[in-house]
């Protein structure tokens, strides 16, 4: 097996290597405004880093989110996009479970992962960790950190939520990006257990429904298309 | 390169909301498959840019998917991958851009981000034979309106105009809007217009005096929109019934006779014989009899796509492209950035 993994969901933009045993690359750019610029000469890096073609990878996973859709959508289209022009199928690996895979070597017990959704909102869900294993006990949400239950904001927190709203979560850990290499092992191991893995993107939002024509265009000569 | 020594080369858009994939050999299309997410857009009476940026993502495979069924082409035989970098919506632009990215690097093809309005130029190339140099453009879209002087659609493109205010097409949404008429404007005002008369003088921005002087090829349209909105708002009040078809006839003149007027008087200013127009404005049945008749007059030969090469598709960034490979230009870099506000001169990006 060599499958490819990346996420965009986060600050991170993040791509790793795994041949089946273990990660053999990873990189990460930290920038959360430039994700179309970073992610494809990131691919490129881990590959030559690996020694890998990309005729020979054999699976490529990618984190769906929750996060915000602009950045999100890069890593979306690129894994779908890789996995048509190879013929290679996708994988899909809810980004909040990545993150709290990250956090089950820190903690045993309940953890909250809650990441920026902007707006003066988080993107959030409830682990258990049992001896390592991973357990989501929540559906993705996206709320107000303020409008959280006490209990659960103050269980050990992975994410930037804790960054954004410190006195809202009160028990930090310093895990705050999705890492490419923790994706590839949760995708590893899904695979392995023949869990279905959709590549839906996780929005939780409905659009908003304003038309580019009322809002003030950064785009000369009054952009509308066509 | 393929044994025909032409460059087979395909090309994404994705600037607002059609989903756009082209394959050229050459200057020669292959295939032009297109998702729209027009439909979606129309209860809003215009584009919102999420909407098209999520339709976008989930057309991209499955549009690429049809545009190599239908020319029968295998991705492994690509010589280069083109597309849009800008100008456009941030977020739709951004979709297009990885995805060209993941198909050079899986490809191992070079990369070429490219001008939208540069596109729509270059597409006549694959309609109508190489342009002329120079050629003239008139770009009229819901997103565009302006003049260009085309030396070389690949290196030299210079903006001799555009609107100051609202775009032409826009211009169709807004009064299509007025008369109780479906978004987007532009097909149905055609359709309306044509069993209406020219009854209504309405006003021709930019075209008298100080403004000549100063805004010789720039157009605005902000101006006759309020005025046909203040027409039909006074007849309404008066209780007196309103031709829609007259109104629609009417605004319609107004819009075509600017555009023609100036575009034949820039040929005429310039020195250039040939005119060609693109956008989807150029799909209109009446901008496309008046700009016959006074190329004809002034001794200017018209080129016109087909009006599904007119608006927003991915042949046009392929036809673009396929020129950047046959010129021997240095790909785009991997790091290519979409640029939501592209200028025109910049080609390439
Ligand atoms: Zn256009």
């Amino acid at each position: 097996m060599l499958l490819l993994a990346l996420d965009t969901s986060t600050s991170a933009i993040t791509v790793a290597l795994h041949d089946g045993s273990g990660v053999r690359a990873e990189r990460a750019v930290t920038d959360a405004r430039r994700h179309t610029e970073h992610l494809a000469p990131l691919i490129e890096e881990v590959l030559a880093a690996g020694a890998v073609a990309p005729a020979e990878l054999t699976d490529i996973a990618v984190g769906t989110g929750p996060g915000p859709f602009t950045g999100l959508r890069v890593g979306l289209v690129t894994a779908r996009t890789l996995g048509f022009a190879l013929d290679r199928p996708i994988h899909g690996v809810p980004s909040l479970d990545v993150l709290a895979h990250q956090g089950s070597g820190l903690v045993t017990g309940d953890l909250l992962v809650a990441t920026d959704a902007r707006r003066k909102e988080v993107y959030w869900a409830v682990y258990a960790v049992r001896s390592g294993r991973v357990e989501r006990l929540s559906a993705p949400a996206v709320d107000r950190p303020g409008d959280l239950e006490d209990g659960v904001r103050a269980l050990p927190t992975l994410g930037r939520g804790p960054l954004l709203y410190p006195d809202l979560f009160l028990a930090p850990l310093p895990v705050h990006d999705v890492s490419a290499g923790a994706l590839a092992e949760v995708a590893v191991g899904r695979i392995r257990s023949g869990t279905p893995m959709p590549v839906d993107a996780l929005y939780l939002r409905r659009p908003d429904a304003v038309p580019s024509v009322s809002t003030k265009s950064t785009v000369p000569d009054g952009w509308r298309g066509a | 390169m393929s044994d025909s020594g032409q460059p087979l080369v395909l090309g994404i858009e994705t600037s607002c909301d059609e989903t756009g994939v082209g394959i050229v050999r050459g200057e020669t299309l292959l295939v032009d498959a297109i998702a729209s997410s027009v439909d979606e857009h129309a209860r809003f009476g215009g584009v919102v840019p999420e909407v098209a940026s999520r339709a976008h993502l989930e057309a991209m495979v499955p549009t690429l998917e049809r545009a190599c069924a239908e020319a029968g082409v295998r991705l492994a035989d690509l010589d280069a991958v083109a597309v849009t970098s800008g100008p456009g919506l941030a977020g739709a632009l951004m979709v297009g851009v990885a995805a060209a990215k993941a198909l050079s690097v899986g490809l191992g093809v070079p990369l070429y981000g490219v001008n939208h309005l540069a596109s729509h130029v270059a597409v006549d190339i694959v309609e109508h034979g190489p342009l002329p140099s120079p050629t003239m453009a008139l770009l009229v879209s819901g997103g565009h309106s302006s003049l260009l002087l085309v030396p070389d659609v690949t290196a030299d493109i210079q903006p001799l105009g555009a609107t100051i205010d609202d775009a032409a097409g826009e211009a169709f949404d807004k009064v299509a809007r007025v008369l109780g008429l479906p978004f987007p404007g532009g097909p149905h005002i055609d359709r309306v217009a044509r069993d209406g008369e020219v009854t209504i003088d309405f006003p021709r921005g930019l075209t008298t005096g100080r403004d000549l002087e100063r805004h010789r090829f720039d157009f605005s349209f902000s101006g006759l929109k309020t005025a046909v909105a203040r027409w039909v708002e006074l007849r309404q009040r008066a209780g007196e019934s309103v031709s829609v078809a007259d109104v629609a006839a009417s605004f319609q003149e107004a819009v075509v006779d600017v555009l023609t007027r100036k575009a034949v008087d820039a040929c005429r200013t310039h020195g250039v014989d040939h005119l060609q127009i693109g956008g989807g404005v150029a799909a209109n049945s009446r901008l496309r009899a008046m700009a016959q008749s006074r190329c004809e007059a002034a001794g200017v030969e018209l080129r016109v796509p087909r009006p599904g090469l007119c608006t927003d598709n991915g042949a046009m960034v392929a036809a673009l492209g396929a020129q950047m490979v046959m010129r021997g230009r240095t790909p785009s870099g991997l790091d290519l950035p979409a640029d939501s506000s592209m200028p025109v001169t910049e080609i390439q990006a």
